[in-house]
């Protein structure tokens, strides 16, 4: 079981995939996302964004704030700016 | 040379001159069209997600947000239109204003006061011209708009609806956008819609939903909403721009297409006159001639 991961900005989907996990963090705090979490969306802040694909290669981004909404295995992050 | 037939080549010069322009820019916008589509297409997942997004929060939700609420007495409403800089493009500037100008009657009609706000020379100039009031204008992008341009417009727009309309004259209580939706590469449609109040989810394509899911919000759903609804409008004018991109492109392809095609038939009927008038010159001066030397054959013959 993996997340469907999808890394969105206005001009270019970043990155999209499987993954095993997600970690970003929300305006409350870092969060971690693995399979089967529950149905979430949040505000992110300036910060890292890491996914775990499932082959086992960890990429990192940075984005300036935006979203995160989880649901029935399902990740997006929608975010203005990205850099990795 | 004569007269006739210098004139004729002087006017083919410059329909020849006229048409390597014309054909020059149908080439330009022609290869710019693939570009503006395909930040078209790059430029949806994002609207798609959000667009999802907020109407996940806006159905599971009871917070009352001043952005989705609609005011009882509306009083004003802004109507943002999306034209071109520069002409050339046939219609398309026009189409869009026209749009603008049904909408806006529409909503006088509905007693409220239109407030435009101008994106493009070509709507600038028309209101100017007019001495319409202008709430905002911005200029200098439309062939080839950025992230940067949409959330500068989306801002005081936003700052505009935020305002409470029926104390501050700045204020407004309905956001319109006027754009021109790019279909395919012959058919663009100016349109209009309501950005603001939103309206529940009223996208043409159904978003791949399914069944929304119950979410949790981080921190809480009145905050996501805070900070969603802008970024939804800033999608949205976004995707609006990229559209209008597109079509302005396609229509300035299509009109020069016209004039190139319409300078070689000028052309063509042009070489038609110059030879006919070569050919009229030719046989006045053989006759000159031929009856010339038949008056001194006549005239020495008459002389023996």
């Amino acid at each position: 079981m993996t997340l469907k991961v999808e890394l969105v900005s206005p001009s270019e989907r970043v990155w999209s995939g499987e993954a095993t996990f997600v970690s970003a963090r929300t305006v409350e705090g870092d969060l971690g996302i693995l399979t089967d979490h529950a149905p979430l969306f949040g505000v992110l802040v300036d910060g890292a964004v890491s996914i775990k694909g499932s082959d086992g290669t960890t990429t990192q981004f940075n984005v300036s704030g935006g979203f995160l909404s989880v649901s029935n295995n399902r990740v997006s992050i929608l975010t203005e700016t990205v850099s990795s | 040379m004569g007269a006739q037939l210098r004139i004729y080549r002087r006017r083919m010069r410059s329909v020849k001159a006229t048409k390597k322009i014309t054909k020059a820019m149908e080439l330009i916008s022609a290869s710019r069209i693939v570009k503006a589509q395909q930040r078209v297409t790059a430029s949806t997942p994002y609207a798609n997600e959000l667009t999802r997004a907020v109407s996940a929060v806006a159905t599971y939700s009871s917070t009352n947000h001043p952005l989705t609420t609609e005011s009882e007495r509306p009083i004003r409403a802004a109507v943002l239109i999306i034209s071109a800089d520069r002409g050339m493009a046939g219609a398309y500037s026009n189409n869009a204003i026209k749009e603008g100008e049904q909408l806006a009657a529409l909503l006088k009609a509905r007693g409220l006061e239109v407030k435009s706000y101008l994106v493009g020379r070509k709507a600038v100039n028309y209101y100017r011209f007019r001495n319409r009031e202008i709430a905002g204008s911005w200029t200098g992008f439309s062939d080839n708009p950025t992230y940067e341009h949409a959330k500068e417009v989306a801002d005081s727009l936003i700052k505009a609806f935020i305002a409470d309309a029926q104390v501050e004259l700045s204020g407004v209580d309905e956001i319109h956008i006027v754009f021109t939706e790019f279909k395919s590469m012959l058919t663009q449609n100016a349109m209009a819609k309501r950005m603001l109040p939103l309206e529940v989810v009223e996208s043409d394509a159904p978003v791949p939903t399914g069944l929304l899911p119950m979410y949790e919000f981080e921190p809480n759903a009145g905050v996501v909403l805070d900070a969603l609804l802008p970024r939804y409008i800033e999608a949205r004018v976004f995707n609006a721009m990229l559209q209008s991109a597109a079509s302005e492109h396609a229509a300035r392809r299509r009109a020069m297409k016209s004039a190139t095609d319409n300078a070689d038939e000028l052309i063509k009927s042009l070489t038609r006159l110059a030879n006919a008038a070569r050919q009229a010159e030719i046989t006045q001066e053989i006759s000159e001639i031929v009856g010339g030397a038949d008056a001194l054959a006549s005239a020495s013959a008459g002389s023996e």
